[in-house]
């Protein structure tokens, strides 16, 4: 009884944050704390490792550079996800340090599959919300203020609870995972992490060249700033 | 052709001549019901689904401007206007505040409800593509590639997600309170805010500064991430060497393989291999 209550402590703050932020990226506010940069960051920080949030989001933000969020199509949800990943991130870690190499692995990866199934949950609220209004077009076109606002309050409850539950079960499920894996991982740690930051940076590069190729000298301006970049990183060695 | 320019001569149409407009330059928009039209705007995606996609959420944020109508929230003008306003519209959440804006006055204004709606229908498309290609393809990227920036200096976790977050909603809740002052400003002459030069302009500035961004953030980004080892040793060379070249792969595959998906495969052998050997 202990125990579940023990395991049960960071479940309720992880899930009610991917709630909150799981409401941000579509219903309200937009101010992008959705972003997997700040989610992840929040999750970890929760948990106590901030850093490992932080580190976390920051690979996942590199991801999320490729899908941009455009009117009806259906797109990874990064916020409930991103605060999923910084929650298992901080598996092992502590305050200052980085994500254990296991759990970061395994944050990123729950990570992209939660943005995956949030992704669909999404399509889901929203015909549930279709399914809802139908009945009341009518009340719509009386101009029924309590129907006006009660679909705002209603999309934006279901919105929370969505968020909720693909938090709180996506949390549940891969933090035993996170331990598992922290405690079997063979792989050289430095060789590990590098292979997980060379594949997300790669995305992140790409997107960026894809999103902006076609304005005029914005090619030349990436790869220069990239080569001040590197040399940056090496004169600051 | 763009959407935008297709849709532009229909809206100059629709409002540009003498019976449909709105007097050049209101009566400012009243603080209180800024600033609750303002907050309202925050959840116009709340009810959004895939029959009249933002059309509640507008009728949402226009109400609380048609209480000026006669007879109040009793009044039939108050929910023949409210009507009118919850029914389809699509655009983007950040300018739908210029519809917002732009169709609470008309409606203030007791103009023809058909005009109202012929100007309603005409704003979904320029609103949807501006948005899109100012916010979504050029704002937002750039924003999160400061972020990783900052992450790439050495930021502190609480510093990276403030500096993002007050980079990115300066711009947000500036696009939103812009558009519905300007919506109200203009009327049903909106279309002359449309032509804003950061709304003309801004994706192209915004799209070279960010490739600079990205040039800058993603080496020191990795190089912090990867723990800060010496650049000159085995594993810092070996993903500046393999990063380009995944990236030019991914660049190569556009349209077969989303990034996301390769990294899952690659982090799942990853996990496997380093668990079950």
């Amino acid at each position: 009884m202990t125990e579940l209550f023990a395991a049960l402590v960071p479940l309720v703050p992880v899930a009610l944050l991917a709630g909150v932020v799981g409401l941000d990226v579509v219903s309200f506010p937009q101010a992008m704390i959705s972003r997997p940069i700040v989610g992840a960051t929040l999750g970890g920080a929760f948990l106590g490792a901030p850093e490992a949030g932080l580190v976390c989001g920051t690979a996942l933000e590199c991801l999320a550079l490729e899908s941009l969020p455009v009117g009806a199509s259906r797109y990874p949800e990064w916020g409930s996800a991103s605060v999923v990943a910084g929650a298992v991130a901080a598996v092992g870690a502590t305050n200052s340090s980085f994500p254990d190499v296991g759990a970061f692995a395994v944050a990123v990866l729950v990570g992209i599959v939660t943005a995956w199934i949030g992704g669909w949950t999404m399509v889901q609220h929203r015909q549930l919300i279709a399914r809802f209004a139908r009945p009341r077009l009518d009340q719509l076109a009386a101009g029924s203020r309590n129907t006006v606002v009660g679909l705002q309050v209603f999309g934006m409850t279901l919105d929370l609870v969505r968020g909720v539950l693909l938090g709180g079960l996506m949390y549940c499920l891969a933090r035993p995972v996170a331990t598992l894996v922290n405690a079997f991982w063979t792989v050289d740690e430095d060789l590990s992490r590098a292979v997980i930051v060379a594949s997300v940076a790669a995305v992140a590069a790409a997107a960026v060249w894809k999103d902006f190729h076609a304005i005029s000298g914005t090619r030349r301006l990436f790869v220069v700033s990239l080569a001040v970049g590197t040399l940056l990183v090496v004169a600051g060695a | 052709m763009p959407e935008t320019e297709r849709n532009a001569p229909a809206l100059r149409a629709d409002t540009a001549s003498p019976p449909f407009a709105s007097p050049p330059d209101g009566p400012p928009l009243p603080g209180a019901l800024r600033a609750s039209m303002l907050l309202r705007c925050l959840a116009i995606q709340g009810s959004w689904n895939y029959e009249i996609l933002v059309g509640n959420g507008v009728g949402f944020c226009v109400e609380p401007a048609l209480r000026q109508l006669p007879g109040g929230l009793d009044g039939q003008p108050y929910k023949a206007a409210l009507a009118r306003q919850s029914v389809y519209f699509n655009a983007h959440p950040y300018l739908a505040a210029l519809a917002v804006g732009a169709l609470a006055r008309a409606e203030v204004e007791q103009v023809a409800p058909v005009r109202i709606e012929r100007f309603r229908t005409a704003l979904c498309g320029p609103l949807g593509s501006v948005g899109d290609r100012l916010v979504w393809a050029a704002w937002l990227p750039a924003c999160s590639l400061v972020a990783i920036l900052l992450f790439g200096f050495g930021w502190s976790p609480l510093g990276v997600v403030l500096g993002f977050l007050f980079l990115y909603n300066v711009g947000h809740l500036g696009l939103r309170d812009w558009g519905l002052r300007n919506g109200w400003k203009h009327g049903l002459r909106v279309a002359t805010a449309l032509g804003h030069p950061v709304l003309q302009h801004g994706p192209r500035y915004i799209g070279r500064v960010s490739a600079v961004l990205g040039g800058l953030a993603l080496p020191l980004a990795v190089h912090r991430a990867i723990g800060g080892q010496p650049p000159l040793s085995p594993i810092p060379m070996g993903v500046a060497v393999a990063t380009p070249l995944l990236a030019v792969l991914l660049v190569r595959l556009q349209g077969r393989a989303e990034g996301w998906r390769v990294v899952l495969l690659v982090l799942a052998a990853l996990v496997l291999y380093s668990v079950v050997r």
